[in-house]
């Protein structure tokens, strides 16, 4: 720790960085690499199906709740979409742990910057910080702990929702229609690319979105379906113009129970 | 010949320098912090659109500032450094206003008795109460004395006439229209002016938000605000 104390190393061209005063004050290593690859790293719980789908003015994001080690389930109920601020949501995919820990900087980073500057990052700005944040854990991803956040706001300039997808390196690539990403990602693109229309409402976007995870579920062994039983649900986010809210687990239960029914063999 | 000893009492020089502060201090325009039913208003009388005087800290702990704008808003973004790291560290519910109220007395008062020049600002720091425990309002003056407030308290020129004005008509958390239009009363009078909308920055701790409460209002929620028949 150089300084304990961030009133005597203010300059008044200070980055507005929350990071950057992280370091600076000492409280950040960053991760380094030990040069050993391995494909599969020790055995740590991963979180699984995320995914995001534009609708006109907005886009929604959902994740399923299950973390999985290996074959083993190693949390029923965790959040993958994790809220940003009042127009963006970030979901993570790959190791939990750092995953958790980068969306919960992530989120302070862009809270940081829009107290001290008085006005919110453009969403480009986000999802450039956010880039840069995962190129810095690559060492990590290097030794088998990989991050691959998803990223979604409403764009208030243009009116629009939209979704920014990320490599282990930092590459970010803005999507015009949907992403999910996860072990069960393809699944759930797969699922979208049949149910996605351009300019579809809210209503019809949550809906595919549930649909997709439950695909996913079905498929693959590491996302976790709707859980009747604990009734523990896919949580599901919305960010429009009115700004970011969470859809009640009581809607995605409902919806679930209908889907589970109409799926039902009967005759 | 020696030059002679040059010896100032330190009496003089805090009297000196309390003086020039306080000039510094009562030559701007003032700040009213007051406990409302929705929660906490922080209302400035400030010309300009962009240039803030109150501000979010954390979750539920709001800055307002006065006096010099450079000294005030360096005051304003260590203040949001240090909520920020320690609610990164620890948890979001481990940042209070009496910790950040503390560290800004010791501040202002290390300035004061040791620099040459003080800090020309008066602050306050407003934490919105909850679970039962009480809205925090403390007002933290240039020399580091720091004042529990209870329902109101108002900082700037002539703030001691506009705090008395308003402990006068406010005696218990009135609606958020009425609180605000009262506020905006006073200034006028005090001031003998009248006071457009778009020369108010208001702000709210809002206590039915979740997470971050602050929020600032527009010139269109202000107007509206004001419009509310009682």
């Amino acid at each position: 720790m150089k300084r304990t104390d961030p009133e005597s190393s203010a300059s008044p061209f200070d980055s507005p960085s929350f990071l950057d005063c992280l370091k600076s004050l000492g409280y950040w290593e960053p991760a380094s690499f030990t040069g050993s690859v391995s494909g599969s790293a020790a055995p740590v719980p991963h979180a699984t199906t995320v995914l995001a789908v534009r609708y006109k003015g907005g886009v929604v994001m959902a994740g399923d709740r299950q973390a999985s080690e290996g074959y083993q389930v190693s949390s029923r109920a965790i959040s993958k979409v994790i809220p940003v601020d009042r127009f963006s949501c970030v979901a993570i995919a790959g190791a939990a742990g750092p995953a958790i820990d980068m969306a919960r900087l992530f989120r302070v980073e862009i809270e940081h910057y829009e107290k001290l500057e008085g006005v919110m990052l453009t969403t480009d700005g986000k999802a450039n910080k956010l880039a840069q944040m995962v190129r810095e854990a690559l060492p990590m991803a290097m030794q088998g702990l990989v991050v691959v956040p998803l990223f979604a706001g409403y764009d208030a300039g243009r009116g629009a929702g939209r979704i920014y997808k990320y490599d282990p390196a930092g590459g970010r690539y803005e999507e015009d229609a949907y992403h999910a990403n996860g072990s069960g990602g393809l699944f759930a693109r797969n699922a979208l690319k049949m149910l996605w229309k351009e300019g579809m409402t809210r209503a019809q976007a949550i809906e595919a979105a549930l649909r997709a995870l439950y695909e996913a579920a079905d498929e693959d062994l590491g996302t976790g379906g709707p859980d009747f039983v604990r009734e523990i649900y896919p949580s599901v986010f919305t960010m429009d113009r009115e700004g970011t809210s969470e859809l009640p687990p009581a809607e995605v239960a409902r919806y679930y129970r209908d889907l589970v029914d109409s799926l039902k063999r009967k005759d | 010949m020696a030059a002679l000893p040059f010896y100032v009492s330190p009496e003089q020089l805090m009297q000196d320098k309390a003086e020039y502060a306080k000039k510094g201090i009562s030559r701007g325009r003032s700040v009213v912090v007051l406990v409302v039913q929705e929660g906490i208003l922080l209302a400035a009388d400030n010309p300009s659109a962009s240039l803030y005087k109150i501000s979010e800290v954390y979750d539920r702990v709001a800055f307002a500032g006065v006096g010099k704008y450079s000294e005030f808003e360096n005051l304003r973004k260590a203040g949001i450094r240090h909520a920020d790291l320690k609610g990164f560290m620890y948890s979001r519910e481990d940042v209070t206003g009496r910790s950040l109220a503390n560290a800004y007395s010791q501040l202002l008062g290390s300035a004061f008795s040791q620099e040459m020049k003080p800090l020309e600002v008066e602050i306050v720091l407003a934490d919105l109460g909850t679970d039962g425990r009480p809205d925090e309002i403390y007002r933290i003056s240039y020399d580091g004395s720091i004042f529990d407030e209870p329902l109101l308290t108002a900082v700037g020129g002539r703030a001691e006439q506009l705090g008395a004005l308003l402990r006068e008509r406010i005696k218990a958390p009135l609606p958020l229209p009425e609180g605000l239009r009262i506020v905006r009363g006073a200034f006028q009078e005090i001031s003998e002016a009248p006071l457009p909308v778009d020369q108010m920055e208001v702000g709210l701790l809002d206590r039915k938000a979740v997470g971050r409460t602050f929020r600032r209002f527009s010139r269109q929620d202000l107007s509206g605000i004001l419009d509310t028949p009682v």
